[in-house]
């Protein structure tokens, strides 16, 4: 199994690792397959991610997804935010090995679930539109 | 960058006089051994001592031992070889939780086959335990292959009472020896071993060689149809070159035993107990009396391995894990599950297996890089953090 140079650059110096103390938004997802964890945490203002960190406990693959969609989702609005499809992510680091697809889904689920963590604490949208919105599974 | 190479129990490094001895078997020396002029006779001469020496070391004969290619084959070859030989006395095998993939699959085949196979399971420290063991017998039982070593945690099986209990029930004992061969002297007789196998490139020999003893009178079935090599058990001309580096390895490996496994053995007591005094919330896993002298493994709980086998290679070093996302089939290593490890400290698991050609420098260099990393993929973890925040409470 071989990882891409971007890969390799991304969970060598991994960027906005950390968390937001005051954050608009936290989504944390599990992986079903192999057990790991992801944790986004966004701040949002005027419906724009101005900051975004995050943690992860999983794989080279898992880190790299998380560095690099953090970097991809700051500074756009929510609605281009919850576009940002897995495989853009394994596009932009140059792919990724087909054992490893699975971790890529899991940094699009943790952006999802931080964004719909945010419509909820800002309240003015139902469950259901949220769900909508934020294509959550569950 | 230099290379550290700490995953001995993967692989060795091919001893010098070892590559020495080989390689006139790959240039002048390249008679078939079948043939009958001297240049053949001369390579069949080579094979017979090479035999020898491998037999030297086990206390057997040497028509009792058989060269294949590798530990893998070895272990196909003699678990098939005992299972359809002796068909007509039953169709049980035991096994264990903690074997490698190369008897496990084996066995799994044979289930398909219409075979019927127990697994042994062991305690928190790795061994296999032999009550359970006593009463998985069955009438029909005919083989007991139990290992020899881990390869992961490198516990040593209770190896003497296996052979016991086998012999007191009329049932075959095989042992896949393959990571204790080289490091564990082995008397087949006095341990009641049936079968045993062992690969070359886990003792600073060639890698695609290996040999299979199975004592004078246990039947097995062919393998490998063709031609009478191997006293017609497995055809195909001889890799002399590679039997010839077998043979070398083996007979220094048991040269210098004890010097070596003193000095093997330090290096792995020292690393394990700085990484013990250095980085909290560790899990030491296996036996640490009942050990190969070279072999550590051990979790650091709230990382994932492969991050952490990443983490070490951009260093140079050389190590590996049990965790899931290093497996390609997404489950944690089974022998850690055997012994008990929840999936994420299962997660967190780092073999450093340790070899003749390793220095305290490079275990200290080992262990700085450990604290950096491990605390580097902490501050990156949501479990850490979480399990901080319980502590502060
Ligand atoms: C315990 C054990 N059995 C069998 C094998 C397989 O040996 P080989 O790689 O020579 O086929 C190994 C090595 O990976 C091993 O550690
Ligand atoms: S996070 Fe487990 S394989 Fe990627």
């Amino acid at each position: 199994m071989e990882y891409s140079q971007k890969v390799i650059e991304h969970y060598t110096n991994p960027q906005n690792v950390g968390k937001i103390e005051d954050a608009s938004g936290i989504g944390e997802v599990g992986n079903p397959v192999c057990g790991d964890i992801m944790k986004m945490f966004i701040k949002v203002e005027n419906n724009i991610i101005v900051d975004v960190k995050f943690k992860t406990f999983g794989c080279g693959a898992a880190i790299a997804t998380s560095s690099i969609s953090t970097e991809m989702i700051k500074g756009k609005t929510l609605e281009e935010a919850l576009k940002l499809k897995n495989t853009d992510v394994v596009n932009s680091l140059g792919g990724l090995p087909p054992v490893k697809l699975h971790c890529s889904v899991l940094a699009e689920e943790a952006i999802h679930e931080a964004i719909a963590d945010y419509y909820r604490k800002e309240g003015k949208l139902t469950e259901e539109e949220i769900k909508q919105k934020c294509s959550l599974k569950k | 960058m230099k290379t550290i190479y700490l995953d001995n129990n993967a692989t060795t490094k091919t001893d010098e006089e070892v590559v020495k001895a080989m390689l006139p078997y790959l240039s002048e020396n390249y008679g078939n051994p079948s043939s009958i002029y001297k240049l053949g006779r001369e390579n069949r001469k080579a094979i017979e001592d090479a035999r020898e020496k491998v037999a030297n070391a086990f206390n057997c004969d040497s028509n009792e031992i058989y060269f294949t290619a590798g530990g893998s084959e070895s272990d196909n070859t003699i678990i098939r070889g005992i299972a359809y030989s002796y068909k007509s006395k039953g169709n049980h095998i035991i096994t264990s939780k903690i074997e490698h993939p190369a008897v496990l699959e084996t066995c799994k085949q044979l289930e398909k086959e219409g075979f019927e196979i127990s697994y042994v399971g062991v305690d928190e420290d790795g061994i296999i335990n032999l009550n359970e063991l006593k009463n998985l017998i069955r009438p029909t039982t005919t083989l007991i292959t139990i290992m020899f070593a881990n390869n992961e945690i490198g516990t040593i099986q209770p190896v003497k009472e296996i052979g016991e209990i086998a012999k007191q029930n009329k049932i075959l004992f095989h042992t896949d020896a393959v990571q204790a061969v080289g490091s564990i002297k082995i008397d087949v007789k006095a341990l009641n071993i049936d079968a045993l196998s062992l690969s070359g490139h886990k003792f600073y020999g060639p890698k695609g060689i290996g040999a299979l003893y199975v004592k004078q009178g246990v039947k097995f079935d062919k393998f490998i149809n063709g031609g009478h090599q191997e006293r017609n058990k497995r055809a195909g001309t001889e890799n002399v070159a590679g039997i010839v580096g077998l043979g070398k390895a083996i007979e220094l490996a048991y040269e210098d035993l004890e010097k070596h496994n003193e000095e093997i053995k330090e290096l792995r007591d020292y690393y394990v107990e700085q990484v013990s005094k250095k980085i909290p919330y560790i899990k030491i896993n296996g036996s640490m009396e009942k050990r190969l002298p070279g072999n550590s493994n051990i979790s650091f709980r709230f990382i994932e391995g492969e991050s952490l086998l990443l983490n070490l290679d951009l260093k140079g070093i050389c190590a590996s894990s049990g965790s899931a996302c290093t497996s390609g089939s997404l489950d944690p290593s089974h022998v850690l599950l055997a012994i008990g490890l929840p999936h994420e400290i299962a997660h967190g698991s780092l073999r450093i297996s340790i070899g003749k050609y390793n220095t305290k420098e490079e275990i200290d260099y080992v262990i700085d890089s450990l604290v950096e990393i491990v605390g580097r993929l902490r501050e990156m973890s949501p479990l850490w953090e979480k399990f901080i925040e319980e502590e502060k409470k």
